[in-house]
């Protein structure tokens, strides 16, 4: 075998390579021997680093010369619901400074939460003059005039995603920056921006981009500029409408009628905020072949969206409101049968009663009726181990479950026993489930189902769950596959943590906040496990300025080969080899 | 329970243990009062003596006689994206709903911009007064082939498409809600605009 993979020219093996693109793979094939490693780094185009403080980019660099594409993740998923202050970290600049250097034909930038500045972006506006995709997801730091550097010099851009970022002093004329001759746009997704952009600037630039396939616009973007942009833009397939509101008037709902009728190709729309029901049929003829509809953000009631729905046979993807409620969800039971995920969010998440008739039974309606359904996330009030068991045995291919009973620590509202069972079920079925969130009472007994079956669950989310260091540790000895973890609330401690302290090199990150971990356990975990990084995140001042046995307020713990990190503020500190000492 | 040690491969048998006793109830090592982390947790006890639908959360100001007491608001739960709670609330306030529409007017030498309020002010001839008074100038005669006769200035104003325009040719409504910013243009710009270029 060895003898065989000598005699294969370097060139056969790169070209074999070049039909591999996942990592996985890759890394396999680098395992191989040392000259298949050697020609699998030089030919690696494309890579992704989960967590930016795992490695540092001079070792990343080192190791592959040719890079084009690179992804970074920063700050752990639970960022998302501010449990992260502000300043943790997550900065992406070194980052950029390393690769302009290392990669001038660097291709493509995705980050997703992490801070990115101005400075930044006029850095890679700069340093790549190949440069073709940016997506910049929940990241933050960076205002329009770090876009206009963008915009002005990257002259063969393909792609602008800011989905979901925080823009800063949002001023619409960094669009402007897009010289005429700038015509090579195939998507643009500037949704969370909150301030107008130039519209003519706009129509101009999306005239004049004969391969632009995806435009999501923002709130300020009126629904009678909307016609106007389709029309110039016919060939779109992916849609975000601004603003869905105006006042009825003919003239104006024949034009947005003509205009969506005239994109023969769109399959995925979103946006449509502020919605007035009377301009919902301009979009009814291209209903049957969309299979995405994002309407998160559409404040359109039951009745109109039965009516929406019922004619997109083709639908793969729904975002809705609980508006849609539970005869909603029975429609989409009835007409959706290629619906593969559904995504329910609460329009009153802070309200004390229910203001929507959405219960287990929607969700149990969409899983009877919906076979190939397979990813999930469900905001609501009131759940019951029966529906999750039945939910379960219609849905065995479940790969996301994500259940979100917006009251913590809501048993079986029938029973009022803990809702153990029904996740159990979910975990039992679903012998494919990668993701789960858990929500409702539960005890430790929840977690021995789950470490006993969830073999092949990747990231787990818990809050106000569990009784005991048992729950903890049914799942880091239990679930092999587990790479995130992470838990709020709950009454986990020391002993699980430090029993399974080996688990933890296994994994990309585990987050613990409001739990019982105490800071004596973290500086020993950090004695004893080098390659991990024990951050310790506690905004009451330095732990050792309270009792060993005081828990800590927030725990990421996260595996690296680049030690401690050194751009921490000072509310965090790494336990290290050294803490002891340094503590004492 | 012996605190820092690492258990490699042998499981406390404390942590294995099925417990009967109430959950929390067995601590072995003191909380010091120091840590001032609510811990506490509702026992099965505490729901609602009707079998209500919701357990309580133990939250310092929940009181189980009054349903409709405001609830102390956990951080991060439910666990939606601000951006997300953002837009279900009404859309931002633009200046022209909220007290007061106030623009910025520049005036070409001028060291330094002014903000003045249109909703001050009752149609153009009361504005540009107020623009003469505010930067000391003379603004010529309005008419609609020649824009402003009979001065170097000329008043304008950027809409909401970002293109400048000249103050006056809409009626003042118009104006007033499609006006971002003025600017008081000076010499032979000036004089170009008032030739209808």
């Amino acid at each position: 075998m060895l003898r065989m993979a000598r005699s294969l020219p370097e060139e056969v093996l790169e070209h074999v390579f070049s039909f591999i693109h996942s990592d996985k793979d890759r890394n396999a094939i680098s395992m191989v021997c040392k000259s298949w490693y050697e020609i699998e780094r030089w030919c690696r185009r494309r890579i992704f680093v989960g967590n930016c403080y795992a490695v540092n980019p001079s070792m990343v660099i080192r190791r592959f010369p040719e890079v084009r594409s690179v992804e970074l993740k920063g700050k752990p998923h639970f960022a998302d619901f501010n449990l992260v202050p502000d300043g943790w970290g997550g900065y992406v600049y070194p980052w950029i400074a390393a690769m302009a250097n290392a990669y001038p034909w660097l291709e493509e930038i995705s980050l997703k939460r992490m801070v990115v500045t101005d400075e930044t972006l006029e850095l890679i506006a700069k340093s790549f003059k190949n440069f073709k995709v940016l997506v910049l997801s929940s990241c933050e730091g960076f205002s329009t005039d770090g876009l206009a550097a963008i915009a002005a010099n990257c002259r063969n851009l393909r792609q602008l995603d800011l989905r979901e970022s925080e823009v800063d002093d949002p001023s619409g004329h960094w669009l402007s920056h897009f010289p005429d001759s700038f015509t090579s746009l195939v998507s643009l997704n500037i949704s969370c921006l909150g301030s107008e952009v130039n519209f003519s600037a706009l129509e101009h630039l999306v005239g004049r981009c004969p391969n632009l396939r995806t435009l999501r616009l923002n709130r300020a973007v009126p629904l009678d500029r909307l016609a106007n942009i389709l029309r110039r833009a016919p060939q779109l397939v992916e849609l975000g409408a601004g603003t869905y509101s105006a006042e009825l008037r003919p003239d104006v709902f024949s034009s947005i009628a003509g205009a969506f009728s005239g994109c023969k190709e769109l399959k995925s729309l979103s946006g449509f905020w502020d919605v007035v029901p009377g301009y919902l049929p301009a979009i009814y003829p291209i209903c049957s072949s969309l299979t995405s509809l994002n309407l998160s953000y559409a404040t359109i009631q039951s009745p109109d969206l039965v009516k929406l729905v019922s004619q997109c046979q083709s639908l793969q993807r729904l975002w809705v409101l609980d508006y849609i409620e539970d005869i909603g969800l029975e429609a989409l039971a009835a007409f959706c049968k290629d619906l593969q995920e559904l995504r329910v969010f609460p329009s009153e998440p802070f309200a004390l009663e229910p203001n929507v008739s959405l219960t287990e039974q929607g969700l149990v309606s969409v899983s009877e009726g919906c076979l190939k359904l397979h990813s999930v996330l469900y905001f609501c009030r009131q759940m019951t181990n029966d529906a999750l068991v039945t939910i379960a045995r219609n849905c065995p291919k479940m790969t996301r479950f994500r259940l979100c009973i917006i009251e913590p620590r809501t048993p079986d509202y029938i029973t009022l026993q803990p809702l153990d069972d029904g996740f159990g079920a979910i975990v039992e079925h679903c012998k494919d489930l990668r993701r789960l969130s858990l929500s409702g009472l539960l005890t430790d007994r929840v977690f021995e189902y789950i470490g006993t079956h969830a073999k092949k669950l990747e990231m787990l989310s818990v809050a106000f769950a569990g009784d005991s260091d048992l729950g903890l540790h049914h799942v880091l000895y239990g679930c092999e596959n587990l790479r995130k973890l992470e838990i709020r609330d709950c009454p986990f401690g020391d002993k699980a943590l430090l029993a399974n302290a080996a688990k933890l090199e296994t994994m990309r990150s585990l987050w613990m906040s409001s739990c019982s971990v105490s800071f004596g356990a973290c500086k020993l975990l950090g004695q004893k496990m080098p390659r991990l990084n024990i951050e310790v995140i506690d905004e009451r001042g330095p732990p050792d300025s309270r009792p060993e046995s005081c828990p800590v307020e927030k725990l990421y713990i996260y595996r690296t080969l680049a030690g401690p990190r050194f751009d921490m503020p000072g509310f965090v500190w790494t336990m290290d080899e050294d803490s002891a000492l340094r503590f004492s | 329970m012996e605190g820092g040690v690492v258990y490699e491969n042998d499981l406390n048998l404390k942590a294995t243990e099925l417990r009967l006793g109430l959950p929390g109830t067995e601590r072995n090592e003191e909380q010091p009062v120091s840590c001032t982390r609510n811990n506490k947790r509702p026992l099965p006890e505490t729901r609602d003596q009707d079998g209500g639908t919701k357990a309580k959360y133990d939250a310092p100001h929940a009181d189980p006689d009054t349903p409709h007491a405001p609830k102390a608001q956990i951080v991060g739960w439910p666990p939606i994206r601000s951006y997300r709670k953002n837009s279900l609330q009404q859309p931002k306030q633009t200046e022209a709903e909220s007290a007061g529409m106030y623009v910025k007017v520049s005036m070409d030498g001028a060291p330094y911009l002014r903000k003045i309020d249109l909703k001050v002010y009752k149609g153009y001839p009361e504005l540009l007064k107020a623009l003469e008074n505010m930067f000391k100038f003379t603004i010529g005669e309005y008419s609609e082939r020649e824009g402003y006769k009979g001065s170097e200035y000329a008043p304008t104003y950027e809409d909401k498409d970002g293109d400048w325009m000249l103050v006056g040719d809409v009626p003042w409504d118009m104006f007033m809600s499609s006006c971002k910013r003025m600017r008081v243009m000076k010499g032979s710009e000036a004089r170009g605009l008032g030739c209808g270029a």
